[in-house]
């Protein structure tokens, strides 16, 4: 096993050095009773050139970005990956290492780390970020959860725009400690009821949950929302599923929001059939000691050197125990430099361009769509790279039609709410060329049929 | 030989002290559609802050930031509980696939069978290895993993309408145990280990009563050894009317040697990133699977992956579910990595990497228990804890981790577990050959030396790193979380 260095002789030497005759010797606390007493019942070994012939049979059974013209987005989006990342992320120093416990042999990840929190208050408008969490869906239970610590309340106003893996995400992390969720409906804009809220909001709510942009693509109007969460003393916490808006859209922060989630995967990571990704968290410095997961500060060395360390750690679990602000231990690392790396290349003019490449295309695929006979959209208010679409039939069948035309061309929403049978969602990314817009138009027309 | 060496060392800026207005690192097709615009009240006129670099700047920023990392390519880090590995490439290559990286996770079903058929083969070879019924993915990390298996048990308890409202815990648990079991709404009851260091039926049977829901165990424990009055303890704590839960983090002692299923376990997670050596990326991203007993089948979050007529599919309906912990299905790159990791391994070799494992933690306390104190006498598995019991001249256990720097070792983990003062953890893993060790055993042994003869040189350590002990109290007083050209004249 070439993994494993061990001669026979290096084992027999060691064996002696230790005391013991055999290997069994050293299981013999187990109890005989205990033990397996036969082969794990797994394939034989496989050889490098044997395993990658067959893990590349099965990537052959998958549908990608690249063997189809795919307008699947919906939390995880498909945006260009510069070269530099991958060839960076490769430096084993970053993606061997630990948890940087130890400052002085850590500071390639601790600074990149403080780098990329301070990136994510840049585009948030927050004053601290913490050092990523899993994703965007529990980072936004996380949310909820430092809300009810910050408020001292137990109700929280969910908008039913909000992505529902975020809100099912909720719903799981909530169920055993006396929180109480509503939905908050959505307008004929797309964006969340405001008469509806108003009505909801009071001295019992925590916070108010809303997506930037939220699932429908639909950009939310932020300031009004804040300002009544706050006369009712709650707190406004935005998830943002698509970061790449923040290059364009005002900041949460500029707009009020108290606590801003989301999902960084459009930062350099790929789909990856959904994970890993990185679950971004920022909020306002008053906030910071009830929230969860790790922070990298600056300090000085004892040579008054700059240098950076996890700190803050009396709110977390290897410290507090049963009375951390989390159980969550580990952050996503790698994915967070990652992040850091795809928004240093962009920098300040990138991110906008991106984003405005994003804007335009989608709003030139929106308008061919709501041309097309039988199509019309359902909402009324801006978007940024995704909308709905609702059509006469059946959406199932036709997504089913395009497939065979090689086009994934969205998500039926009635994978989410049974209700909405006749809609399904489109992305429309930089990576789209005008041309395949307009194939995806093309294979549209005659809808279901 | 001695590793540890000084070299040249490469300062480096934060990236926004290199930002100029003009530079750009990016490139992007010429829009080919018009431009389209929001209202402007929905607009920002531009990210305040955002470093404008080249490309140039970007990679050797970066790479010079790595190279002030130390990383299981760098050498030997005997990390305690944190099984670091060796983490292989080709398992990078692997995740690189595009057919892989590449697939959106709301591709349908029928376009997905190859990631979905590898999750499948994964969550059952993770079940064969660990002796559990079912096997769900989705959880990021080994937290997340205990997260899933207590909700589990808190919504078996709930069925039967069981009102208990509390959780055992040993003191050598990890801090995410306790953590785990208040996010479940119980109260934490600590259980004192004792003396020998392992959990005694005794013990357990004494505090079990109708009010406890679960037990929760680490096995082989935080002290390297194993539990070994496991079956007893869980009889107890079913007898009793509880469900046990197990923190997987120790499996690489016991793959193909004992599976905690077939002890009674209800509940454990794995952590790839330790025991399926995926790398652990300075942090994350992990992943953290959970195995159940058949009992807690209908409560595995959802959408579990399926093999039914038409090849492999995602179950969502499962009514008793506790839902789903995030989105999508779990850090599919992650269980990329790790089922290439069990293929190249296979049975036999997954075997052998425990076996070796445990020799090499013996090796290690047989070359070290002369001179540095080990409180616990037990054989030890796949880990071993001393503490600075031993040390003269004001010397700690800090001050050894520090000088093994200077050595050109990452520390073993230290201070951990809470239940040993001073602890000392050492993890040294299967891919590490005896030469390493000895290598690392002289250091440590030299340490003890120097700690009697000049023990200056453990107290400022390290001193060839390109920062020297960094002032920790400042740092949390006065928290600088984020750059502000003010703060950094």
């Amino acid at each position: 096993m070439r993994y494993i260095p061990h001669t026979e002789e290096d084992v027999r030497q060691m064996l002696a050095a230790i005391g013991v005759t055999s290997i069994a010797d050293l299981f013999a606390e187990i109890p005989a009773e205990s033990r397996l007493d036969r082969p794990l019942a797994l394939p034989a070994p496989l050889s490098e050139s044997e395993l990658l012939r067959d893990l590349q049979s099965l990537a052959a059974q998958n549908a990608t970005a690249s063997s189809q013209l795919s307008f699947l987005g919906g939390g995880a989006y498909n945006h260009f990956i510069p070269s530099v990342i991958d060839q960076l992320i490769s430096r084993s120093e970053f993606y061997t290492a630990y948890t940087p416990y130890q400052p002085e042999i850590s500071q390639g990840t601790l600074q990149a780390v403080f780098e990329y929190q301070t990136l994510i208050c840049q585009l948030t408008g927050m004053e601290v970020s913490n050092a990523s969490m899993y994703d965007g869906a529990s980072a936004c239970a996380e949310a909820v959860l430092m809300a009810a610590r910050a408020t001292k309340r137990k109700q929280i106003l969910l908008a039913a725009s909000l992505h529902p893996e975020y809100r099912e995400t909720v719903t799981t992390y909530c169920q055993y400690l006396g929180m109480e969720l509503i939905d908050v409906p959505t307008a004929s804009s797309g964006r969340i009821d405001a008469a509806a809220l108003a009505g909801l909001l009071g001295k019992e709510t925590a916070a108010v949950v809303v997506g930037y942009p939220n699932f429908f693509g639909i950009i939310e109007e932020l300031e009004p929302i804040a300002a009544a969460a706050h006369v009712a003393g709650a707190l406004l916490v935005t998830a943002v599923a698509e970061p790449i808006a923040l290059g364009l859209l005002k900041s949460p922060g500029e707009l009020g929001a108290d606590i801003v989630i989301g999902e960084g995967q459009s930062f350099g990571m790929p789909v990856s059939f959904g994970g890993p990704g990185v679950g971004f968290f920022a909020a306002r410095e008053k906030l910071v000691r009830s929230m969860p997961g790790r922070l990298i500060g600056a300090t000085r060395d004892k040579n008054g050197k700059r240098g950076f360390v996890l700190t803050l750690a009396t709110r977390e679990q290897h410290i507090r125990r049963e009375k951390a602000t989390s159980n969550i231990c580990s952050n996503q690392g790698m994915c967070a430099l990652m992040a850091s790396m795809y928004l240093t290349l962009l920098g300040k003019n990138g991110i906008r361009e991106v984003a405005q490449q994003n804007l335009s295309k989608a709003t030139y695929a929106r308008s061919a769509i709501a041309a097309l006979p039988g199509f019309r959209l359902p909402y009324s208010a801006p978007m940024f790279n995704e909308f709905v679409v609702e059509v006469e039939g059946d959406v199932v069948a036709l997504l089913t039609r395009l497939e065979g035309q090689g086009i994934l061309g969205g998500i039926s929403l009635a994978r989410f709410w049974p209700g909405m049978h006749n809609r399904f969602l489109v992305c429309v990314t930089e990576q789209h060329r005008r041309q395949d817009i307009d194939a995806l138009v093309a294979a549209l027309k005659g809808g279901a049929a | 030989m001695r590793v540890g060496t000084s070299g040249l060392q490469l300062n480096e800026k934060l990236i926004f002290e290199h930002s100029d207005p003009g530079r750009r690192g990016y490139s992007l097709p010429a829009l080919d559609v018009r431009v389209a615009t929001l209202p402007p009240e929905l607009v920002r006129t531009e990210v305040p802050g955002f470093p404008e670099v080249s490309e140039v700047d970007v990679v050797r920023h970066f790479t010079r930031l790595s190279t002030w990392n130390y990383g299981v390519d760098s050498g030997f880090y005997p990390l305690g509980s944190c099984t670091m590995k060796y983490n292989p490439k080709v398992n990078e290559t692997a995740a690189r696939i595009p057919g892989l990286a590449g697939c959106h996770p709301y591709t349908p079903e029928t376009l997905s069978q190859g990631a979905l058929g590898l999750m499948y083969g994964l969550q059952t070879a993770l079940a064969e290895i660990s002796g559990f019924s079912a096997v769900t993915l989705q959880p990021a990390a080994g937290a997340h993993g205990e997260l899933a298996g207590m909700l589990m048990i808190r919504a078996w308890h709930e069925a039967k309408g069981n009102k208990r409202r509390k959780v055992l815990i040993p003191d050598t648990a990890h801090g995410t145990n306790p953590a785990t079991a208040a996010l479940c709404g119980y109260d934490v009851v600590p259980i004192a280990s004792g003396g020998s260091g392992v959990l005694t039926a005794e013990t357990v049977a004494s505090f079990m009563n109708d009010d406890v829901a679960a037990l929760m165990v680490t096995n082989p424990n935080t002290l390297g050894l194993f539990e070994s009055d496991i079956v007893k303890i869980c009889d107890i704590v079913h007898a009793g009317g509880g469900l046990v839960y197990c923190d997987g983090a120790n499996l690489n002692a016991l793959m193909g040697i004992a599976r905690p299923g077939d002890l009674g376990i209800d509940a454990m997670h794995f952590n790839l990133h330790k025991t399926f050596a995926t790398p652990h990326g300075g942090g994350g991203p992990g992943s953290g699977p959970v195995g159940v007993a058949e009992k807690l089948i209908p409560y595995l979050p959802k959408p579990m992956v399926v093999k039914n007529d038409q090849g492999y599919g995602l179950d969502f309906d499962r009514p008793q579910s506790i839902g789903r912990l995030r989105s999508f299905y779990g850090n599919f790159g992650i269980m990329v990595r790790a089922w290439a990791y069990i293929l190249t391994m296979g049975g036999s070799g997954l075997k052998q990497a425990s076996e070796m494992a445990v020799l090499n933690a013996n090796y290690i306390r047989a070359r070290l228990e002369p001179v540095y104190n080990l409180p616990h006498k037990h054989r030890s598995l796949h880990e071993v804890v001393f503490n600075d019991a031993n040390l003269a001249n004001d010397c700690h256990t800090l001050d050894v981790a520090k000088r093994l720097i200077d050595y050109g070792y990452h520390p073993p983990t230290i201070y951990f577990p809470l239940v040993v003062k001073g602890a000392i953890m050492i993890e040294p893993t299967e891919t590490e050959s005896m030469e390493t060790l000895d290598e690392f055993c002289d250091a440590m042994l030299a340490i003890a030396r120097e700690s009697q003869e000049n023990p200056d040189l453990l107290h400022a350590a390290p001193t060839i790193t390109r920062v020297q002990r960094l002032d920790e109290t400042a740092a949390a007083r006065q928290p600088c979380l984020c750059w502000n050209p003010a703060d950094f004249v």
